[in-house]
């Protein structure tokens, strides 16, 4: 008699659509996906045994290693803890060009998310077309920090180095052109009948289960979900600026799509008040050659990364390296979403899941 | 919805003298006794609305670990550390999966990288290493030479 | 002095047959010889035309995608398909060792075979054709039928579950093609009154079958996209976790046989679509083997440009869209041609 037994389909690590060395273990009945188990790991560098031999000032490159496509935010999380721990004040300007740097990774790491979801569909020249327009990101990241990915261009107490004078009309123009970028987005991509059927209604994620799971960023955002640590809990100085924050409303591959798609126009207008208000003066606050906190203190400082709340647990022993540095990696805790939202779909539909998710493999594993 | 000072009291008003509370600039919290952790967790969640485990994390000091839990709700956004110590020799710790499903890797995480065992979680395993790796490197005493 | 041109091929065959009837040899021999010489020439015009077609593919892929494409060997990169081919014929073979040895060796070769058959009954000018047969058309479609088996040969030969399972998506996806496909000429066939493909393209002589028959030409260019498993319908093949489906255990020259197999097909399916929808060898001023030539590649550019732009169709999206789109879309063009034939003759057309 016929009798039907379950398949395991290994996807990854080594793979064209894994984002990094994803290893997911996919249990299938006939097509039907009956559990998705991701394994991490394969980039496991030991970050944080690292920076217990690493001075607070040395350990900054590191971070910019963590969540890699999103260039600064990692490091901004970092010295921002760092200045908390130490009580150091960052001087206006610095925390300007802070948000403006912080705000252009963010759509940065969008703009790969919306190329990468593309390719993952077949859609080439969707990736494509997404580089071109983040190549002028990162040629805006060369320019001040001579590093178009992985810049150390900040520092514990503000910048490295202040702005060149070519930088801020490149900024102005980026900014100008982000609304034909989405319109160009439109046509190519979300207009297009069969990229929606791929993506509405699929990997569904319930509110309930989101908060449960610790998923935040963009994906906890899509479920209806309306928290975003700039607004609940602002750092640095974005209490001044007037954005607003896209909440989906079903929680399926396509609202965390959208969600994603608004969040670039947003971090558009908050450079744009950043760029006006940003008054001059110093860039960097006086801070001890070498920095050594007060023994005892520990501080658990979060930021808003791309991908979700990048925190970082700092425990001061009163030398100049960290006791204890612990990362608390927002692409780690939104993969246990994975098996969630695959279970009961389609095998495709594992890696339009995977990438919708947007888990970078270096901050997963650090 | 109860405010930070509710949380304390009730907190306070149960374990009494078991609760250590800890004043902070940034993140106030409590320090408590590492066998009562499933139950403050389970009124924490469901009386005062912490929905939303942020991140587990341990540290070794030598002569002791000390777990760290940070906890928000969603929505308020308030906040609350909890820290429990585990004996160095034999760290055993009760899981807090049941109450929030987030913390099952990351207990996975301290598991593997600093040797603490949960108990009552469906799949300790290691997670970030090899499965054969043996030794837990961010203790102290783990040797960095080869 | 055009008249010549145009008719240049058909000349050199007469005087063939005329020259090797003068040194003796019978009436038949000499066709039979003419049939293999003509058949070489297929041969040799698949090969130049893939070659050009790979190189013009990564170039009109390279445009639409804002890069440059191939641009290094030779000018505007010309010579990157002959580098490529040594590179491939230089690889290793590897068959493995638990395969069904046979099976495995012929599909590449079937595949090939199969569609180097089509071009026999393909017109590529006034009056040159190798064979004219009056069931033209019909011998093309079951030919292209027959490919699936080549398909599942390759993916059952292999021994190896996801080549079978991609093996068998495939020919799914090409057996529930077939149907719109077959069905949008048929109303061509109604109104040309023939299966023979000269018959066809006379018909077309005042009006192009594109304009009688846009739905027509839509389904079978979707159809087609199907058939040929090229973008968006490229499910089996590019399908990620299933590395590369049917043809996955196939190293160097038979991998890339599978290929030219496919481009091969490619010229064929558009060169059809010209013959059919756009007016085959008809038009003015140029020789009408050269305006065959610019047609196909004119069809060949439309599937192009849609399979880089368009993301990929889900596979049960894929066959619902077959049989619940098209084939009631075609079978509804089949009847309002009738209605319409009917029509026309009634008023004496």
């Amino acid at each position: 008699m016929l009798s039907t037994e379950r398949l395991t389909i290994n996807i990854g690590p080594q793979h064209p659509s894994a984002h990094g060395g994803l290893h997911v273990e996919a249990v299938l009945d006939g097509e039907v996906v009956l559990d998705a188990i991701p394994h991490v790991g394969y980039v496991h560098r030991s970050v944080e045994k690292i920076a217990e031999s690493r001075t607070y000032a040395q350990f900054v490159p590191y971070t910019a290693r963590l969540d890699y496509l999103g260039t600064h935010l990692p490091v901004i999380g970092y010295v921002q803890t760092v200045e908390k721990l130490a009580g150091i004040e960052v001087p206006e300007r610095a925390e300007y060009i802070r948000i403006i740097m912080g705000e252009l990774s963010r759509i940065a790491s969008h703009q790969l998310f919306i190329g990468s979801l593309a390719i993952d569909l077949g859609a080439t020249t969707g990736l494509l077309y997404c580089m071109r327009d983040r190549e002028r990101i990162m040629d805006m990241f060369e320019m001040t920090s001579g590093q178009r990915l992985l810049a150390a261009y900040m520092r514990i107490g503000g910048i490295a180095e202040d702005l060149p004078a070519e930088f801020i009309p490149a900024v102005r123009s980026f900014v100008r052109d982000i609304p034909k970028m989405i319109k160009e987005y439109q046509g190519l991509l979300y207009g297009n009948e069969i990229f929606q059927a791929r993506l509405k209604g699929i990997g569904k994620l319930s509110a309930e289960d989101a908060i449960a799971y610790g998923v935040t960023g963009p994906n906890l955002r899509a479920c209806g979900i309306d928290y975003d640590i700039r607004k609940a809990e602002p750092y640095g100085i974005y209490d001044r600026f007037d954005f607003e924050v896209p909440v989906g409303s079903k929680g399926d591959a396509w609202d965390r799509l959208m969600v994603r798609n608004e969040e670039i126009i947003q971090s558009g207008r908050i450079i744009e008040q950043a760029l006006e208000q940003m008054p001059e003066g110093e860039i960097q606050a006086k801070v001890p050659r070498v920095l050594k906190p007060e023994k005892g203190k520990s501080v658990y400082h979060r930021i808003e990364g791309a991908k979700g709340e990048l925190g970082y647990y700092i425990v001061s022993d009163g030398g100049e390296k960290p006791y204890r540095l612990h990362v608390r990696a927002p692409s780690f805790v939104n993969l246990m979403a994975l098996p969630l939202v695959s279970r009961g779909g389609l095998l495709q539909d594992i890696i339009v899941n995977i990438a919708t998710l947007d888990p970078v493999l270096g901050e997963a594993d650090r | 919805m109860s405010t930070q000072q509710a949380v304390f009291e009730d907190i306070s008003k149960t374990w009494g003298d078991q609760i250590e509370v800890l004043e902070d600039q940034y993140f106030e919290g409590v320090k408590v006794p590492c066998k009562i952790l499933p139950e403050i967790f389970q009124k924490l969640r469901d009386e005062h609305g912490f929905n939303y485990l942020a991140n587990i994390t341990a540290v070794d000091f030598q002569d002791r670990f000390e777990l760290v839990y940070h906890i928000y709700s969603i929505p308020g956004n308030r906040k609350l550390l909890v820290k429990a110590d585990v004996d160095h020799d034999q760290p055993l710790a009760p899981s807090a999966v049941a109450i929030w499903p987030t913390a099952d890797w990351q207990e996975r995480e301290v598991f593997d990288l600093m040797g603490i065992r949960f108990e009552g979680h469906p799949n300790l395993q290691r997670i970030l290493l090899p499965d054969e790796f043996e030794g837990h490197p961010l203790r102290k005493d783990f040797s960095m030479k080869g | 002095m055009m008249q010549k041109i145009e008719t240049l091929f058909v000349d050199l065959s007469d005087w063939f047959i005329a020259w090797l009837q003068s040194l003796g040899v019978p009436l038949a021999w000499a066709d039979g010889i003419l049939l293999l010489i003509q058949f070489l020439c297929i041969v040799g015009i698949i090969l130049v035309n893939i070659t050009i077609l790979i190189w013009l593919e990564r170039k009109v892929s390279g445009f639409i995608q804002q890069r440059p494409g191939p641009n290094r060997l030779g000018p505007f990169g010309v010579f990157q398909t002959i580098a490529d081919a040594l590179k491939l014929l230089t690889k290793e073979d590897i068959i493995p060792s638990k395969t069904d040895r046979w099976i495995f060796l012929t599909a590449p070769i079937l595949f090939m075979t199969i569609s180097v058959m089509l071009y026999i009954v393909l017109p590529m000018g006034k009056d040159m054709q190798v064979v004219d047969l009056n069931v033209g058309l019909f011998f093309f479609i079951s030919l292209g039928s027959l490919t699936t088996i080549a398909l599942l040969m390759g993916g059952w030969g292999s021994n190896n579950k996801w080549s079978l399972l991609g093996a068998m998506r495939s020919v799914a996806q090409m057996i529930s093609y077939e149907i719109p496909l077959a069905l949008s000429l048929m109303g061509v066939v109604m109104i040309a009154g023939s299966l023979r493909l000269s018959d066809i393209v006379a018909a077309q002589d005042n009006l192009w079958f594109v304009i009688l028959q846009p739905i027509a030409f839509l389904t079978y260019l979707i159809s087609a996209t199907a058939e040929l498993n090229r973008g968006p319908f490229d499910m089996p093949e590019a399908e990620q976790e299933l590395t590369a489906g049917a043809y996955t255990e196939y190293t160097g020259m038979r991998y890339a046989l599978f290929f030219l197999a496919e481009y091969t097909n490619l010229v064929a399916v558009s060169a059809l679509a010209s013959t059919i929808f756009l007016g085959g060898w008809q038009g003015p001023w140029l020789p009408s083997w050269l305006w065959i030539i610019i047609k196909t590649y004119l069809v060949m550019f439309i599937f192009m440009w849609a399979k880089w732009t368009f993301p990929r169709i889900r596979m049960d999206h894929l066959m619902a869209f077959s049989w619940k789109v098209l084939i009631p879309v075609t079978l509804v063009n089949i009847v309002a041609t009738g209605f319409g034939l009917y029509i026309f003759k009634g008023i004496g057309g």
